[in-house]
């Protein structure tokens, strides 16, 4: 089925034209005045961070040689025709490695259980008091914002060099971070349950636990594995500044020019760090189908 | 008063013994399961020094640290000119990283969005390669950028860059996945190209989604941008290391307290940026 087009005629046609060009024209303009806006920014921020593109042509084949030479052994072989030499150091890296994941998971269960108890007194619904509540808010705001390798530079100084540092560091970080997610779920939640607790003469804290409780638990631990994933990844950079894990190692091989070591590091990590999302978002997922049957 | 039925406990149990048991399946389970992560945390305290005496010893270190960083305070005028300098490259490396990153990873995306490259192998290996750039660390990337143009904030910007590539490459295809369909049907039934329906089918339409990730991305890059000066490309973050290490504390706690009133207004300004494209696009929807 086809149905002619009817052409308005010339005389109705031009005052639409002429109209449709007009907004085109200031739409045009207005775009073209953010480009020019940010472009100046650009040009700014480019003086005060000393960017030289000449400097990046001149040395920007030192890239693909880095990434090259990583994968290079000494004698100039590829390194995957020599596993035994590449991963030379395989006992000392896993153990770090251990190491760098039971830094994050205490960190993580600690963090979480912290974050549990005070999320139920951060929670605009259920919270027992507003001062209460705007002095935790405030503390976990400053917990999460001051990045995690600050907190373990200022405990390395506390705690001495080690693993220690830097699972207290992930504890404070996950702690801020945890309490402002619990505490939107809890915000969250039905209150009728709680109110039929409460009815029947219980305590705040029977309330929570029959009411409240069973209606945030899922969201609870699927956050918490999330939070695990990341904290694996800052765990594993956190030797960087003397904080335990593998990323001691890993910074003295780059420091030190180790390629070789780089790389079968950095391929250690990624391969742990790919292993536990798959793991962790299997059960989130296993988590919110449970929810939504429910 | 109407009486009330007398129960029968013995009965109702027997028709329903599932309730009645202390232990079921379930609860032994999750019982299990706790057990477990306990006994973990507890070999993983030990395993880390938690129960060496330096948590205690550490912890009254801690306070008298905190105790010693109030008030902030720079130490002199040239030092907080210093800081103020330092806080703004910062700021700069973040929005050029974040910046040149969004540019950067639209091409990529569109090669890894479903609906629009066909080609299984293309989208592929952009996939994975985005994946292989999203794993690796800020501060690794910052690492490597140093070995190729020196120390300094550049190394920076272009680790910023890097990292966020894969990020901004991911979320960016997953929104282009996301749209609607039915523009690029009427654009191709007119007779368009695929270039075409791409630029005036889904472009448009995703725009506002992708500026408001870079907005949020620009937020926390600041924060990020202040620490990979802790290996020395550039920020304020090498500063920030300096005093800590040669225990400046007064100035520590001024440089985070600067820090912080940044990413604050970053995220003021931000925050209200996206909310103003939001809203005009869906006065315009």
């Amino acid at each position: 089925m086809s149905s002619p087009v009817v052409e308005l005629p010339e005389a109705q046609l031009r005052p639409l034209l002429a109209a449709y060009d007009a907004s085109v024209r200031t739409r045009r303009l207005h775009t073209l005045v953010v480009l020019a806006c940010i472009v100046a920014a650009m040009a700014l921020a480019s003086v005060s961070a000393e960017v030289s593109p000449a400097r990046l042509i001149e040395n920007i084949g030192r890239f693909p040689s880095y990434i090259i030479r990583l994968f290079q052994l000494e004698s100039g072989r590829p390194a995957w025709t020599d596993l035994a030499e590449w991963f030379w150091g395989l006992p000392r890296w896993l153990r770090l490695l251990g190491e760098t994941l039971l830094m994050a998971y205490v960190g993580t269960l600690l963090g979480a259980v912290g974050a549990f108890g005070l999320s139920f007194l951060a929670a605009a619904n259920v919270g027992p008091s507003r001062w209460l509540r705007f002095a935790v808010r405030r503390v976990c705001e400053l917990c999460r914002t001051v990045p995690l390798l600050v907190f373990a530079l200022l405990f390395v100084i506390a705690f001495g060099l080690g693993p220690m540092a830097g699972v207290l560091a992930v504890v404070i970080h996950t702690l801020g971070a945890l309490v402002k997610q619990f505490a939107e779920v809890v915000e969250n939640i039905d209150m009728k349950p709680v109110e039929g607790v409460s009815s029947t003469g219980a305590p705040w804290h029977v309330a929570m636990r029959y009411g409240a409780l069973p209606q945030v638990m899922s969201n609870f631990v699927s956050y918490t594995l999330l939070r695990f994933e990341i904290n694996v990844r800052e765990s594993a950079v956190m030797g960087f500044v003397g904080a335990g894990g593998i990323g001691q190692d890993l910074i003295e091989a780059i420091r030190k020019f180790y390629y070789t070591d780089v790389s079968a590091i950095l391929l250690l990590i990624l391969v742990t760090v790919a292993i536990i999302d798959t793991l962790t978002s299997r059960v989130r997922h296993q988590l919110i189908g449970r929810e939504e049957r429910r | 008063m109407p009486r009330r039925p007398a129960i029968d406990l013995v009965a109702i149990r027997d028709r329903h013994p599932q309730h009645f048991t202390r232990f079921d399946r379930r609860r032994l389970l999750a019982l299990l399961t706790g057990g477990a992560a306990f006994a973990l945390l507890l070999f993983g305290m030990a395993q880390l020094g938690f129960f060496g005496g330096t948590l205690i010893s550490g912890s009254l270190r801690l306070v008298e640290i905190v105790g010693l960083m109030l008030p902030p305070d720079p130490g002199s005028w040239a030092h907080a000119r210093t800081f103020g300098v330092a806080l703004l490259e910062t700021v700069a490396i973040a929005f050029l990283g974040t910046l040149s990153a969004a540019v950067l990873a639209l091409p990529l995306a569109l090669l890894a969005a479903r609906n629009v490259t066909a080609q299984r192998v293309v989208r592929f290996l952009s996939r994975r390669s985005l994946d292989t750039i999203r794993s690796v660390d800020i501060l690794v990337w910052a690492l490597i950028w140093i070995n190729v143009v020196g120390l300094g904030p550049f190394a920076g910007a272009l680790a910023i860059m890097t990292a966020d590539v894969g990020s901004f490459g991911k979320l960016f295809s997953e929104a282009m996945e996301a749209a609607d369909r039915k523009p690029v049907e009427g654009i191709v039934s007119t007779g368009g190209s695929h270039a075409l329906a791409i630029r005036f089918g889904i472009l448009p339409e995703i725009f506002p989604v992708l500026a408001s990730q870079v907005l949020y991305y620009f937020e926390s890059n600041t924060r990020s941008a202040s620490i990979i000066g802790i290996v020395g490309a550039g920020g304020i973050g090498l500063h920030l290391a300096e005093a800590i290490r040669t225990l400046e504390l007064q100035q520590t706690s001024f440089i985070i307290v600067l820090i912080l009133i940044a990413v604050a207004l970053i995220d003021f300004v931000s925050s209200q940026l996206r909310f103003a494209m939001i809203g005009r696009r869906g006065a315009t929807a």
